[in-house]
């Protein structure tokens, strides 16, 4: 025992964090996209539907109604711990987790408590120094809860709905040690785990509320959680529940660590503490409220049978999970490394990649993972909107050089924008000559007065006089300047070789 | 297709919902005219558990043991007055009001499933079901002097009887005969897999009378403190007609009756505790005051649905269940359990069937017993059973002080048979 701790009034400010580190640890809860819940025959694809329509005797609660376990929930279960190489526990129990809350129908929820599905597996990530491991502690399956409803906004409503559509969901819980060192490194981790948990068919993230995560975390001196640092005083932590983003998983943690850092300055005792992500303000909140200090009383669930799993977990064959794939992205197709992990970070920027890949491997990467994805994050739109077809389509015109790099992107963004607004969109080739992008062929041999290029040429050499003489002079970056006000006037349409090969063959005459 | 009219007149106040004209059909049980007890859902019929908190609940769903009588060709003549959820021993712990005993009004039916006895043993129906938590059937049975059989756990779909305590509750089959006993049994049982306890072992016997050879053990304990010297004995001559009729008496021991009554009082309040923690007001009952705020009108909601049993056991389980005491109890009655099924098992190897009073007395005085501890303390001989799991029957053998006295015969689990055929065998013995 270490006396630091007893005395909150001389706790000492903490002036300098260069000898500490920041401990996070996650659980995270996902819905396994089956057809049906969890102990009930109701259909999952309640998103679009009236509240209350996806229900019946046994997701509702009602009294005599028992629950059994749909074998597909189990198997879903069973492939994300085998992916995140988990144990397979012999034996599982389901255990009632007792609390009264409107949106718990029965009062209380079904998961497991003590003795969980699956234990003791690993995650590998890249982190903030590299190849990094994260170490799982155990996965388990449980039911959702209701949703409530509070018509015109939480703060305005006189009163609460309750929709139980939601209600049986299968949930997976995941937790980790507490081994994530930084912001960046735990939404790092949650992009693996999506990917792994997308690439194994049991999760969508794109359905809204699908994923939930809870996160602890602390600054602790330097190995304070290793072995070896056993003993420092714990500086208390905060878990920080209600995070439905994984962007809004780094930004809670962030506001959390400069919070905790300000507190430690100013010699404050943290102790531990729930705090809820305010995701509209970016930060977090305390949550003093009594009901939080829960006792959950858990015990075995009377209505259902232990699970004797692990045979079915033999069964179980994992398909290529994102590091194999990216490892075959680095030979199949000659990806750079970046490219590889980009492209494989998403199944369905994977899937995407691939079916485009057939004209250009390198060239479909780079447009995949730096063009589109970039122009995708900008409008907030998904992948999924995005048909390979027309996109193969564009990636031709590129690659045959009837459309510049740049001309393709302007094509790109106009294709998107018109997703955007009405869900459709023209051809590429359609785009192309609308907008005029079609690359300025060479009509004669350079000096002709038809040629478009060499026109243009003659017309910014005319425009710029002081370039032309600064590249007489013998300034390099003139020429530049000179091919770029080329590019301008031929809006995109030229190819930069032609360009370059017109201008100096004219400058070259001329001086 | 018939219609059933059924006579009104419940002097004894064993129905809580009545229905005038019941539908029968085809079928093992074509035309007769069934009671359910009030904790078995019956599709738009008020299912009430004998509750406030319940009043008016009517179920969209008919629970799985009502749709096989209903597929028998029964007809569901009412639903029958309980202990509020089945706590209790004298269904004098209703909403609404204590159901009398046909054999003396001025004494309680037994219970929880005293309104199914009451409706049978005054011969208003046939045949009713009732449910055994704990003895809910059988001591009952044994007060108004009708037989009553609490099934192996797992072998009756449990799928919408409204839960008390799950893992020690069977519905089971209330009649006059043990040959009635033995029709309604191969109805009720099968796989129903809504009941992920419910095991593939259906009931296809005729009882046989012929007992010579059975081995029958009599556990000391079962003659121990508390137990009425008149009723034992009553239950000893009991006895001794079945060793007249071939059976070998065999005295037994039983040391894990010290821990049973104490593994089933903190195992069913504290399933009980979780299962009636859905009566919040939110889905049953009146619309909740908006004006509350939700923790308000929760705690008013159950302080005033609930009685004072149902909230004595509420609190009892909630301790039980708590982190720091979970171990000193849930986790000790569930070795104690354990214990009580290891005596069983052991005693099965060395003899067929158990026999036993089923009470310890004959039936109390209406607001005789108001010391709940009593209460618990008359419940000893029947929960072993719903401990362990094995299929248990009371059989009237005679009265004491003019009232009934059940014999209670336990046999191993899924030997339903078995102890059907030795409540036959002296249901023939006494009548010949």
């Amino acid at each position: 025992m270490t006396g630091t701790a007893d005395t909150a009034g001389q706790e000492s400010r903490v002036t300098d964090f260069s000898d500490d580190e920041v401990i996070i640890g996650l659980e995270i809860h996902c819905q396994l996209d089956t057809l049906t819940k969890l102990f009930c025959g109701c259909s999952t694809d309640y998103r679009d539907d009236g509240p209350n329509t996806h229900v019946c005797p046994i997701c509702l609660g009602l009294p005599g109604s028992l629950p059994r376990v749909n074998r597909k929930a189990i198997e879903y279960a069973l492939r994300v711990a085998k992916a995140l190489n988990c144990t397979i526990v012999e034996e599982s129990e389901f255990a009632r987790k007792n609390y009264f809350y409107p949106d718990l129908n029965k009062g209380f929820q079904i998961t497991q408590y003590d003795r969980p599905l699956a234990v003791k597996g690993y995650l590998d990530i890249e982190g903030d120094d590299g190849e990094k491991r994260v170490r799982i502690t155990r996965v388990h399956v449980e039911e959702d809860p209701g949703r409530l409803v509070h018509k015109g906004g939480a703060d305005r409503a006189k009163y609460t709905l309750v929709d139980y559509n939601r209600a049986g969901i299968p949930l997976i819980e995941i937790v980790t040690e507490p081994d994530i060192r930084s912001p960046k490194e735990a939404r790092k981790f949650l992009n693996k785990l999506r990917a792994t948990l997308e690439y194994l068919g049991v999760f969508d993230s794109e359905k809204e509320g699908s994923l939930r995560v809870d996160a602890n975390i602390s600054i602790q001196p330097r190995g304070w959680f290793d072995r070896e640092g056993k003993g420092k005083a714990d500086r208390g932590r905060a878990e920080v529940k209600n995070i439905s983003s994984y962007k809004g998983v780094e930004k809670a943690l962030t506001f959390e660590v400069t919070r905790q850092k300000n507190a430690l300055r100013r010699g404050q005792r943290l102790g531990t503490e729930t705090r809820h992500f305010v995701e509209t303000r970016g930060v977090t909140t305390s949550s003093r409220s009594k009901e939080m200090e829960q006792e959950y009383r858990y015990f075995p669930e009377p209505d259902l049978r232990p699970l004797r799993v692990c045979a079915w977990a033999d069964e179980i064959v994992l398909p290529e999970l994102p590091d194999a794939r990216r490892a075959r992205f680095l030979t199949q197709y000659g990806c750079s490394p970046i490219h590889a992990r980009t492209l494989t970070g998403d199944l369905r920027v994977a899937e995407f990649y691939e079916q485009v890949a057939g004209i250009d491997p390198v060239l479909v990467a780079t447009w995949v993972a730096d063009t589109l994805l970039g122009e995708l994050n900008y409008r907030d739109m998904s992948i999924s909107r995005v048909s390979p077809d027309w996109f193969r389509e564009l990636l031709f015109l590129v690659h045959k050089g009837n459309v510049t790099d740049k001309g393709g992107i302007e094509v790109l963004r106009s294709l998107l924008d018109q997703i955007r607004e009405s869900g459709s969109c023209e051809t590429p080739g359609a785009c192309v000559g609308r907008l005029g992008l079609r690359v300025l062929e060479r009509t004669a041999e350079t000096g002709s007065e038809d040629d478009p290029v060499v026109n243009a040429a003659r017309e910014v050499i005319a425009e710029q006089p002081q370039a032309v003489a600064d590249f007489a002079a013998g300034k390099k970056e003139a020429f530049n300047f000179l091919v770029g006000q080329v590019m301008k006037k031929t809006r995109g349409r030229a190819k930069p070789a032609d360009v370059n090969q017109v201008l100096s063959g004219i400058l070259g005459k001329e001086g | 297709m018939a219609t059933l009219t059924f006579p009104q007149d419940d002097r004894y106040n064993a129905f809580i919902t009545m229905l005038d004209k019941a539908e029968t059909g085809p079928g093992k049980l074509s035309g007769i005219g069934i009671a359910i007890k009030d904790n078995i859902s019956t599709r738009g019929i008020q299912t009430t558990c004998a509750s406030r908190i319940l009043e008016g609940y009517l179920p969209p769903y008919d629970a799985h043991v009502v749709k096989l009588v209903k597929k028998a060709g029964a007809g569901i003549v009412g639903k029958t007055n309980m202990d509020e959820f089945g706590m209790g021993t004298t269904t004098e712990n209703s909403a609404f009001g204590p159901t009398k005993n046909p054999a003396d009004t001025s004494r309680v039916p037994g219970g929880s499933s005293g309104g199914s006895a009451a409706a049978v043993a005054s011969g208003m129906v046939r045949m009713a079901l009732g449910t055994d938590t704990g003895g809910s059937i059988r001591c009952p049975a044994a007060f108004c002097g009708i037989v009553g059989h609490k099934p192996t756990y797992g072998r009756v779909s449990r799928y919408g009887l409204v839960a008390y305590a799950n893992s020690l509750e069977q519905i089971g089959p209330m009649a006059r005969t043990v040959s009635d006993i033995s029709l309604l049994m191969e109805v009720l049982t099968g796989y129903d897999p809504s009941d992920s306890t419910s095991v593939n072992c259906p009931y296809a016997h005729i009882p046989d009378p012929d007992i010579r050879g059975l081995k029958i053990g009599v556990p000391e304990e079962y003659f121990g403190e508390g137990v009425d010297p008149r009723v034992a004995s009553v239950v000893w001559d009991g006895i001794s007609l079945l060793e007249r009729k071939g059976a070998d008496i065999i005295t037994c021991r039983m040391p894990s009756m010290a821990y049973a009554l104490a593994a089933y009082y903190v195992t069913c309040t504290s399933e009980a505790s979780s299962n009636l923690a859905r009566f919040d007001g939110v889905r049953y009952g009146p619309p909740a005051d908006t004006r509350q705020t939700w923790h308000e009108s929760f705690q008013e909601r159950r302080r005033d649905g609930f009685g004072t049993e149902v909230k004595r056991r509420i609190m009892l389980g909630t301790f039980a269940l708590s982190s720091g005491y979970y171990g000193k109890y849930y986790a000790k009655a569930q070795a104690a359990r354990q214990q009580v099924r290891n005596d069983f098992l052991r005693l099965f190897r060395e003899v067929d069937v158990i026999a036993g009073p089923t009470m310890p007395t004959v039936a109390f005085r209406i607001g005789e017993k108001t010391d709940p501890l009593s209460m618990y303390l008359s419940d000893i001989l029947t929960v072993p059973a719903n401990l362990a799991g094995i299929p248990a029957i009371s059989v009237p053998c005679g009265t004491s002080e003019g009232l009934p006295v059940g014999l209670q015969i336990m046999g191993p689990h899924f030997r339903d048979e078995r102890v059907i055929d030795v409540a036959y065998a002296f249901e023939q013995g006494v009548s010949r």
